[in-house]
């Protein structure tokens, strides 16, 4: 095998690793370098360095370890049949480099994922030992995120824990069958159990660290996961159904929505075509609606269409209020907050300021358009001391009304 | 009421005051005097506030002392001033924007706020929402700081010192110090800035005047790592240069290493992305429907190298609806020539184990996983290879399309390399052999070996092998016998 050089290896290993989603380095615990001999803090809310043409946040120096891999799943370039480029990091590279990017203020920290080589328990032993030489050695306070593998020893996960503020652990797939087809060496039960385990020691390190004040903290940004959309046939009240189970059972900060993208030496049985990141921005508005709004899931899945998907022209919660107009209009100075939650083109914030400010006045329709961000798409939906959408809300073609307009094309 | 008439002394009636603050971000040196102005009960529209290098406004320059009049002093026992936590938090950060007019519109929200102590929950008022507008840019442009600011390494007398350059919209560089310390604490750095420059060496920290852009240093050889990093962890597919912009706009890119490599990677991506696409060698495109379009298909199919070997496709045979279907690997050297699956030696064989079996060859569906014959030429004999998982993987898609047409219940697969072709991955006969797998719309798969390795033994080997391969069609015989009935 030819040797690479640093460069060329990062090449490698970062292109590898960037159809994960997360970036997140936010809600984890309070720490800084002050009395320390290294550097780095976090501080509550994750920093977005800088912007990648795609639109996403670079936070992390976001690597693979290595992109050889045993496993053959058909949806990840790294898999044992692919023939992409392949290097190998030793963990004290990707230690240097992670020192190296943060001194000049390039990251947040470190997200570190891996193919497996040799074995589940000699990667993760390799993924720890960067963590290790990055918080023993230099003394790093800054971000960690270790994507763990769930057929590691259970031993080894715990460590990832100690070292890192956030652990993850992929479900891949909505559905147990697109698993089954999609990632043959996969098993839906040994993810489902790591994803349990490691909330137990999360709330067993919680638990300890209120006894004893310097109990080891584990993982305080707690665990996320990441699902493909795209690559099997899973409509979106699946992903949302699935979505909902994982929030509840395993206790997960955050569930990734991934649009599955071409990958270079696809496997023949995907879908090679543009990524449907439409749909990726819907089923993140939906998560929005379930954890922010206080919708169920169920309700979520009342505003998809007969194939269970979510409409892409409109947001949810437009389609969800299209659907059960007798729930409108809301009066603005008498309406529960709940109630105006419901009201597509109100986010919590604006919500708070109406709360707020109707103690001191009786709301008009232009006190509200200071306080949201756009008057015309709340106004059927709402009543105002001097507002009130009669005939609006019955009309058959709001839909129309109120989904973006279609681009006139010209001629060429 | 008393109190009142007794500040009324001091101030001059109709008298305008003028307010010179030491730095565009004193809050403590503003707080001071708005505190002493409303206790002495002076209106808002009779204080200007002057940072250094601003004009106070017009009524103070044409006023008779040329505006500036002593600021009147309060009585001991004036009325103290009070204002919601919420209000000091925001104000702190406004008077941070660079707007001249921030610091009179701060005292006239403490003026209203004696009054109406709750004022400043009123969302919908006018002075409250420009005050929380002036607060949010404030606060983006601090984040924007925190995350923008490159370091750039040079060597000093005293070890390692990062220098950054940085130009931030409001006065916001001393505001911030802490966040750098924080998280730099035990390494020399300095961040100039056009409106005043802050340094720590590791225990104090240090400020200095304005600095000028020529005054960092140039580069740093860790940048071109960054660059490659910056580019490698973009994915083409997903452009969406917009919501790049909204987050990180141009008058930042300037100081930021990566950003030359912005419109490259933007022009490149189309065609990256189409690479990608066709390095996937499909198109999207539609199953054909019907067994003959297929056959016409995969006649023309270059989707993987052994279309180099210019063999012809064999398709299978075999009724629609067939209740069975055999899986090959691939066609060898006279399936090639006739144009059949299952022709030739190995084919033979198979039909003998089949009617032992009781199995009719007719009644099935005969294939196999990888449609043209992959040899290499050896002086005049092709020599059959076997087909790499990726191969088996591309010809999957047309097994796939044959089995939606098929339909059967119960799928044979001789050999590793036809398993592969159903299940995507590989499994060992001897394991997978005798149970059946359940495969995605209610087929059930049967792993047997592939009658050519049968060809390839001899003796003892040979007998318990050729027992096993007939074990295995006599089990497959039974199911389908259990599932018609």
């Amino acid at each position: 095998m030819p040797q690479h050089t640093l460069r060329q290896k990062l090449e490698i290993l970062a292109d590898a690793a960037k159809y994960d989603a997360s970036c997140a380095s936010s809600g984890t615990a309070k720490k800084n370098s002050l009395g320390g001999k290294g550097v780095g803090s976090t501080e509550g809310m994750g920093i977005c360095h800088a912007y990648a043409p795609d639109g996403r946040c670079i936070s992390l120096l976001k690597v693979l370890l290595t992109n050889h891999c045993i496993f053959d799943c058909h949806y990840c370039i790294n898999r044992k049949s692919s023939n992409v480029r392949r290097a190998r990091f030793t963990p004290q590279e990707v230690a240097d480099l992670t020192i190296n990017f943060y001194k000049r203020n390039y990251i947040e920290g470190l997200f570190l994922s891996s193919g497996i080589v040799k074995s589940s328990n000699h990667t993760m032993e390799q993924m720890v030992e960067c963590a290790q030489i990055l918080r023993e050695e230099y003394d790093f306070r800054g971000y960690i995120h270790l994507k763990t593998i769930p057929e590691a020893d259970p031993q080894l996960i715990h460590q990832a824990g100690l070292y890192a503020d956030r652990v993850s652990i992929n479900v891949e797939l909505p559905t147990r069958q697109g698993l089954n087809r999609l990632a043959p060496d996969k098993d839906e039960r040994q993810i489902e159990s790591a994803l349990a385990k490691t909330k137990s020691r999360i709330i067993e390190a919680k638990d300890e660290r209120k006894r004893f004040k310097h109990a080891p903290r584990f993982a305080p940004a707690g665990q996320s996961t990441q699902m493909i959309v795209g690559a099997d046939n899973a409509s979106d009240a699946d992903i949302v159904g699935k979505a909902s189970k994982l929030y509840g059972a395993f206790g997960l900060r955050r569930v990734y929505y991934s649009a599955f993208s071409p990958i270079p030496d696809a496997s023949a049985v995907l879908p090679l075509k543009r990524p449907p990141l439409m749909r990726e921005h819907r089923l993140y508005q939906s998560d929005w609606l379930m954890r922010f709004y206080g919708y169920a899931p169920g309700e979520v899945a009342q505003a998809t269409d007969a194939h269970g998907n979510l409409p892409l022209d409109i947001d949810p919660k437009l389609a969800w209020a299209l659907k059960f107009r007798g729930s409108f209009p809301v009066d603005v100075n008498r309406g529960s907050k709940e109630q105006l939650l419901r009201v597509p083109g109100l986010g919590t914030t604006a919500v708070g300021r109406i709360l707020a400010a109707r103690r001191h006045r009786t709301l008009r329709l232009d006190d509200v358009a200071k306080l949201t961000q756009s008057i015309a798409k709340v106004r059927p939906f709402l009543v105002a001391l001097d507002w009130r959408p009669t005939m609006l809300t019955d009309r058959a073609d709001l839909r129309t009304l109120l989904a973006p307009k279609q681009e006139q094309l010209e001629l060429f | 009421m008393a109190a009142q008439r007794a500040n009324m002394q001091n101030v001059s009636l109709g008298a305008h005051y003028v307010v010179h603050l030491p730095a565009p971000d004193d809050f403590a040196f503003w707080r001071e005097r708005a505190r002493g102005l409303i206790q002495c009960d002076v209106p808002p529209d009779r204080v200007s506030w002057v940072e250094p290098g601003g004009t106070s406004d017009l009524f103070a320059v044409e006023g008779p002392s040329r505006g500036e009049k002593r600021l009147p002093v309060p009585e001991k026992d004036a009325r103290p001033v009070r204002a919601s936590k919420r209000f000091m938090k925001l104000a702190r950060n406004a008077a941070l924007h660079s707007d001249p007019e921030r610091f009179g519109l701060l005292y006239r929200m403490l003026w209203r706020l004696q009054s109406n102590h709750r004022a400043m929950e009123d969302k919908a008022d006018t002075d409250v929402r420009r005050i929380e507008e002036l607060d949010k840019s404030v606060r983006r442009d601090s984040h924007k700081m925190h995350a923008f600011v490159r370091f750039r390494e040079i060597e000093s007398e005293d070890g390692e010192h990062y220098v950054a350059w940085f130009e931030p919209d409001h006065h916001i560089v001393r505001a911030n110090a802490s966040f750098f310390m924080r998280r730099f604490a035990n390494m020399n750095w300095s961040i100039l800035t056009p409106r005043g420059c802050i340094h720590w060496d590791g225990e104090t920290m240090r400020e200095s005047g304005p600095a000028q852009r020529s005054d960092a240093p140039e580069g740093d050889p860790v940048e071109d790592l960054w660059k490659s990093y910056y580019a490698s962890i973009f994915n083409p597919a997903r452009l969406k240069v917009g919501a790049m912009l909204a987050e990180m706009p141009k008058k930042y890119w300037k100081n930021m290493p990566e950003a030359e490599l912005i419109p490259g990677l933007i022009a490149g991506a189309q065609a990256r992305e189409a690479g990608m696409v066709a390095a996937g060698m499909r198109e999207e495109r539609q199953r054909p429907a019907s067994l003959a379009d297929i056959g016409k298909a995969i006649a023309d199919c270059g989707d993987c190298p052994i279309a180099e070997c210019g063999t012809r496709a064999v398709m299978g045979e075999g009724p629609v609806g067939a209740p069975l279907m055999i899986v090959g690997e691939q066609p060898g050297d006279q399936e090639d020539v006739v144009g059949r699956a299952f022709v030739g030696p190995a084919g033979q064989l198979l039909d003998k184990y089949l009617e032992r079996a009781g199995i009719d060859r007719s009644s099935a569906y005969v294939t196999n996983a990888v449609k043209h014959f992959k040899y290499v030429q050896r002086g005049k004999r092709r020599v059959h290879q076997t087909p790499q998982a990726k191969e088996i993987d591309t010809c999957r898609w047309w097994l796939e399309a044959e089995r939606e047409i098929i339909k059967p219940r119960v799928i044979l697969a001789l050999g590793a390399s036809a398993a592969r072709g159903l299940i995507g991955k590989t499994v060992s006969i001897s394991k997978a052999r005798g149970t059946p797998i359940p495969l995605e719309g209610g087929a059930e798969l049967w792993v047997t070996s592939h009658p050519s390795y049968l060809l390839r033994l001899d003796g003892e080997a040979q007998e318990k092998q050729a027992a096993l391969f007939a074990a295995d069609l006599f089990a497959v015989r039974e199911r389908l016998a259990q599932q018609m009935a």
